[in-house]
Parts: C-alpha cells; sequence; structure tokens
C-alpha cells in the first residue's frame, strides 16, 4: 500500500426523509451530514467537533454503516463498505468498533459484565469457549478492572467503570479502528481524566486508530492529533491540532475557541459571540452555511457555498475570505 | 464552629452550620455536613464538586424544597435579609420562593410545564406573588422575554416550551426566576445541556442582570470554566462537606486541599500553543465515597496521596484569612510552620 490511510471517507452524505407534515405533502429532508470528506492515517485520532446538531455522531455511525450513507465513499483499509454485502460486512466489522456516549443506556442491565464483554467474541464465533473466557479476564485487567467483577451487573458499577466496560467490549475483537462518540462527557471531571488516559495508553499498546466525537475542545486537543471542526453537516475547517489552536481560521472555529470559558481570569481571549442558535438542518441556509450567524458575511457567502480548500499546507478552510485578517 | 467569613451589611445570605439527613433503608445518612457560607449584594459565588458531592441538595435546603421523606434539614440557620428560612412557616416559605430566592435548573426542558404556553407560565409566577391583573402580568412577561434576549418576544410569549431551542428554554427560565427581581439567584448547572455558544451567551445574560439588579448568585457547576467566567468566591464540595473556600483566583492558583489540587489538575484545558505530544492527565485515583456507608475523619483520605493517621479524625475549618478557608489538616501545619517563622 502506498498511502498509510486505514480510513478514507469521500463525499459522504446522510439525509433523513421526515414524516409528511400533512396527507399529501411532500416528505422533507433532514440534511444531517452533507458532503464530508476526511482521512485518518494508522494510528493517528481525528477529532470531530461541533455544537449538538452538526452531524458528527451521524458521521461517525455511518462510517461503521450503522447510519446508511445516502451517498459518498468509505473506503477501509482499500476496501469500500458501501458495496459491501451483510457477510462481509460482518466479517470487516471485527476491525471496527464504537464506544458511545452514555455508559448508562449502552449496557444492557440484564447481562452481566463479562456476557457483555463476551458478546462480541461469541456473535464473531472466536475459538473455544474457554479462550473466550480468557479473553474476557484479559480484557478485564487491560482496562483496569478485576477480573472478579465479571459477575457483576452494570448497576452494580459506577459511570466511569461502566465506561471501562464499553471499552473493553470494544477492544474484545482486536479491532484497528475505534469509534469514540463523546465517550467521557457523560462522565465527572475526575473520572474523565482516568479515562482519557486510559483511552492514550490503549492507543499507544494496541496501535489503534481513532475516530474521536465530541462537543469539548479542551478534551479533543488533549486527545487528537488532527481535527476536523463541522457546522450542519459540513466541515469548515480542517488541521492537525496544532495549528487549529495556533491559527484557527475558520470564523466559526474561532467563535467556538472565544466562547470556552478560560480558568485564567487574565487570559481572556477577544469576545466573538453568535446571535441566535444553530439553523435547522432541514432548512439550510442557502450559499454558506455560516452566513447566517457569520460577522464577517457578504453577499457572495449568501449566494455561494465555499468549498473545503487548503489554504496553508495541512490547513484546510472553508471560507471565501481570509477573515483572520480582516 | 464559626464560618470564617465575616458578615457585613452586604450580606444578603448567609448559612450556618447546614446539615441535611437522609433516612435510606433505615439507615441515617449525612447528605450534608456542617455547611457555611454567605452571599453579599452582587456577588457571584460558585459551588463546585463531582456528582453526589451535595452541591445540588445544598441549593435544594436553601430553598427548603429537601425531597421529605427521606431527607430531612437536621440542624443550621439560612439567613435571608435577617430571617431565618428554617423556621418559617410553609405558608411564608411559599411567598419567599420565587419572589426573594429563585432558581434555575438544569434541564429548561423538564423545569417548564410542556401543557402551557411560556407567556402563561411566566405570568403565573408573577400573579402568585403580586396583586395584577392578568393583562398586567402577561405584558410584564413580554418585557422580561425581552430582558432575556428573546427575539420578537409578542410572538414567543404565545409558543410552548417544544417550539424553543434549548437556548432559548434556558433563558425562558431565567426569564421566569427574574419575575419578581429576587434578591438571591440560584443557578443550578444552567448551562450543563447547553452548548459552549450557547452557554457564553447565557453567562452574558447572567452578568448583565446581576449588574443591573444587584442579585446575588449561586453557581452550582462541575465545569471550573465556567466558574472561572462567573465567579467571585468559589467553595469546594466533596461528599456533602465543603473542604475549601476562597476568591476565585486563591482557589484557581493556590488551592491548598489536596482534593481541590487534582480536581483542577485533572481537567484538561485549552492551550494556545499545544505541546506536540501528549501528556497523560493527572488523575485522583479511586471513586467518590458511598455516603451509605458511615465516613470516620477525612472524607477524602482514602484517595489522598498526603492522608496520615491524624486524617482519621475529621479535620475543622482552618481559617487562612480572607475568607479563606480550608477542612485539611495540612493546613493546620502550614499555620503552625507559619507562626513558628
Amino acid at each position: 500500500m502506498t498511502n498509510n490511510n486505514l480510513l478514507k471517507v469521500e463525499g459522504l452524505k446522510v439525509h433523513f426523509k421526515l414524516k409528511r407534515p400533512h396527507l399529501f405533502g411532500p416528505r422533507p429532508t433532514l440534511y444531517a451530514v452533507d458532503g464530508v470528506n476526511f482521512e485518518i492515517s494508522r494510528g493517528r485520532t481525528l477529532g470531530l467537533v461541533g455544537e449538538s446538531g452538526c452531524g458528527k455522531t451521524t458521521s461517525g455511525l455511518s462510517v461503521l454503516r450503522l447510519v446508511e450513507p445516502t451517498e459518498g465513499k468509505i473506503v477501509f483499509d482499500g476496501i469500500n463498505l458501501c458495496s459491501l454485502k451483510a457477510g462481509a460486512l460482518l466479517e470487516i466489522r471485527k476491525r471496527m468498533q464504537i464506544i458511545f456516549q452514555d455508559p448508562y443506556s449502552s449496557l444492557n442491565p440484564r447481562q452481566t459484565a463479562g456476557s457483555i464483554v463476551r458478546d462480541p467474541l461469541d456473535i464473531q464465533e472466536m475459538g473455544s469457549s474457554k479462550d473466550r473466557n480468557d479473553r474476557v479476564s484479559e480484557l478485564f485487567s487491560l482496562v483496569g478492572l478485576r477480573p472478579n467483577q465479571k459477575e457483576l451487573f452494570p448497576h452494580q458499577f459506577s459511570g466511569g467503570q461502566r465506561q471501562r466496560i464499553c471499552i473493553a467490549r470494544a477492544l474484545a475483537l482486536n479491532p484497528d479502528f475505534i469509534v469514540c462518540d463523546e465517550p467521557v462527557s457523560a462522565l465527572d471531571v475526575a473520572i474523565q481524566a482516568q479515562i482519557l488516559n486510559l483511552l492514550c495508553r490503549l492507543q499507544e499498546e494496541l496501535n489503534l486508530t481513532f475516530l474521536f466525537i465530541s462537543h469539548d475542545l479542551a478534551v479533543v486537543q488533549h486527545i487528537c492529533d488532527d481535527i476536523a471542526v463541522m457546522y450542519l453537516g459540513t466541515i469548515v475547517e480542517k488541521t492537525n491540532r496544532k495549528e487549529l489552536f495556533k491559527n484557527p481560521m475558520h470564523p466559526y472555529t474561532r467563535t467556538l475557541l472565544s466562547a470556552i470559558p478560560s480558568r485564567r481570569s487574565s487570559k481572556k481571549l477577544e469576545r466573538i459571540r453568535l446571535r441566535g442558535d444553530i439553523p435547522n438542518p432541514v432548512n439550510i441556509p442557502s450559499g454558506c452555511r455560516f452566513h447566517t450567524r457569520c460577522m464577517y458575511a457578504e453577499e457572495l457567502c449568501r449566494t455561494e457555498e465555499p468549498k473545503l480548500i487548503e489554504k496553508q499546507a495541512g490547513h484546510w478552510e472553508s471560507c471565501h475570505f481570509e477573515t483572520t485578517t480582516l | 464552629m464559626n464560618n470564617p467569613s465575616v458578615e457585613s451589611e452586604n450580606t444578603v445570605l448567609s448559612v450556618e452550620n447546614l446539615c441535611v439527613d437522609f433516612t435510606i433503608r433505615g439507615k441515617q445518612v449525612h447528605i450534608l455536613s456542617d455547611i457555611n457560607f454567605t452571599l453579599g449584594r452582587g456577588e457571584t459565588l460558585g459551588i463546585i464538586g463531582e456528582s453526589g458531592c451535595g452541591k445540588s441538595m445544598t441549593a435544594l435546603a436553601l430553598m427548603r424544597m429537601v425531597p421529605s421523606p427521606p431527607g430531612w434539614i437536621s440542624a443550621g440557620r439560612v439567613v435571608l435579609n435577617g430571617e431565618d428560612l428554617i423556621k418559617a412557616t410553609e405558608k411564608r416559605i411559599r411567598n419567599i420562593r420565587g419572589a426573594e430566592i429563585s432558581m434555575i435548573f438544569q434541564e429548561p426542558m423538564t423545569s417548564l410545564n410542556p401543557v402551557y404556553t411560556v407567556g402563561n407560565q411566566i405570568a403565573e409566577t408573577i400573579r402568585r406573588h403580586r396583586d395584577v391583573r392578568r393583562a398586567e402580568a402577561w405584558k410584564e412577561a413580554i418585557d422580561l422575554l425581552d430582558i432575556v434576549d428573546i427575539p420578537s418576544p409578542e410572538r414567543r410569549v404565545r409558543e410552548y416550551p417544544h417550539q424553543l431551542s434549548g437556548g432559548m428554554r434556558q433563558r425562558v427560565m431565567i426569564a421566569m426566576s427574574l419575575a419578581c427581581e429576587p434578591k438571591v439567584l440560584i443557578a443550578d448547572e444552567p448551562t450543563t445541556a447547553l452548548d459552549v455558544t450557547v452557554q457564553a451567551q447565557i453567562f452574558d445574560l447572567l452578568k448583565k442582570i446581576q449588574n443591573d439588579r444587584g442579585t446575588g448568585i449561586i453557581l452550582i457547576t462541575h465545569d471550573f470554566g465556567a466558574v472561572a467566567e462567573m465567579a467571585d468566591r468559589v467553595l469546594v464540595m466533596y461528599a456533602g462537606h465543603t473542604i475549601e473556600e476562597g476568591s476565585l483566583d486563591e482557589i484557581a492558583d493556590s488551592a491548598h486541599h489536596p482534593y481541590t489540587k487534582g480536581l483542577l489538575r485533572s481537567m484538561p484545558e485549552i492551550d494556545d500553543d499545544p505541546d506536540d505530544v501528549r501528556k497523560p492527565l493527572p488523575e485522583i485515583p479511586g471513586t467518590v465515597p458511598d455516603l451509605l456507608r458511615s465516613i470516620e475523619g477525612c472524607p477524602f483520605a482514602p484517595r489522598c496521596t498526603f492522608a496520615m493517621s491524624k486524617c482519621r479524625d475529621l479535620p475543622h475549618y482552618f481559617d487562612l484569612g480572607n475568607g479563606r478557608s480550608v477542612k485539611c489538616w495540612l493546613a493546620q501545619e502550614d499555620i503552625q510552620a507559619k507562626e513558628q517563622a
């Protein structure tokens, strides 16, 4: 293989048809993800950041084909996932897993922790029954749980421990690639640090590739190598993390950064405040999607949609102007 | 123990030795132990801690809304403008709630009534506390929506909560809590359910209201960033105890209690110029104690790297001056060392 990309997403679109508002009316379309391109190299972490409703979770789910993409190509290790049939998809899903946001609702309350972690091994029929049990014990110690906790039920664990069970389940099949969908946002601050450290350690030990979805820029800065900022179903800026925080370009990225309360009262960024809320993804604004809330918006922004172009080496932005110099 | 922060004329609310107990499976559990603090006019006090540390229960106790049974306020005083709320009659407390002290809840969707328009709900609060006509209250509701920066309030006032976005609902909650110009506003995680850009808007709004009216705000949160943005003073809670109190800068720059230090270090923070390699975050080992098991001595001792034999006894508040107090034996050593020097 010439390039080191494990995952390549091209022109990904996910549209949902909504319920008819009237009996004979047309079904409105919700443009959850509307033309997203990114790639992740092996062993690296791409962060998808944005406000709620910007399509970051839908992107993550459709990469695993848990949500069917409407259009676009998802190439995982040279194989186009969109054209795969159920059997082949099951085979390739051994290599890709997901950790969900809420460890309270993503674990079956009637299954023991051990059998939850064993489930993927049973589904994929890996080894003998004894092998599977040994693997479960190994996974428990890998994520920092005691093997004698296998017989306990999810409600007997704390939030942090439950997220460890979810991580163990995701690791069960030795995957190459894991989608982490807001893995720490439901956890307490002190526990967040424990889980983030665990994810970093596992990534180095097992050479994992992460797609890390989060709304928390501080967490993303801590864990990701590359970051893509999403707004209303599209990526508005994409670069490595050093560049993004040192030299943010897109007006939306800069607004996001300035909205985060800083711990040091002395170091206050220049404030950019947005008015109003994120527009409804059913009625996407014409032209640039951000023009309704952007302070630099001009006539051009209302009519023509900007493309995501490489403005500096490795720094992609989708904006008609160079707003950093204004 | 007396509260170290000096009570002055400026004080609107003072809480003294407040204790809340619950009966859980026939056992008496201390949910809040010995809470002390004061709130001045136009001041913002941030209460920070992990979930289950008793910060929301403190807010409920101030409003006399501790769920009962199983809970009750077992000791202490909550003095608002010279009146002890703990001793107030049920009828009196109902007049105080919403008029003199009001609360913004975390989840704006569940705290608004889905079957009434927002105008109806705001006007109801106004008419409950003041003798005004329906039409007047309605007009005031529109004015309040305008104050909290809701666009076209005449239209919005007729809408139901489900027609509004999360940020707008939280604005409606704020409008409702401001209806009777309360002296104290308790904001219990007001922005946890909201996006960062909306969170910034809500904080700006709260600050503006505080400037205009001199309202004292108690901000309850687990996010130190939010506290740093809003608060003048900070109270750190752990397992039902207030373990440290001080001004924002003192807590941020020179925390004394090992838990405060650990908590602040474990939060990732945005850096304008990040390093190329990622470093592990310093973490606090273990989890918060189960309050069902009675805790002897310092509640943080089992997780504390500095724990010593003395920690088997509960430390009392050590006053470091300037309204700064710490509940840790290490502080005593610091004070002694200073005296000897």
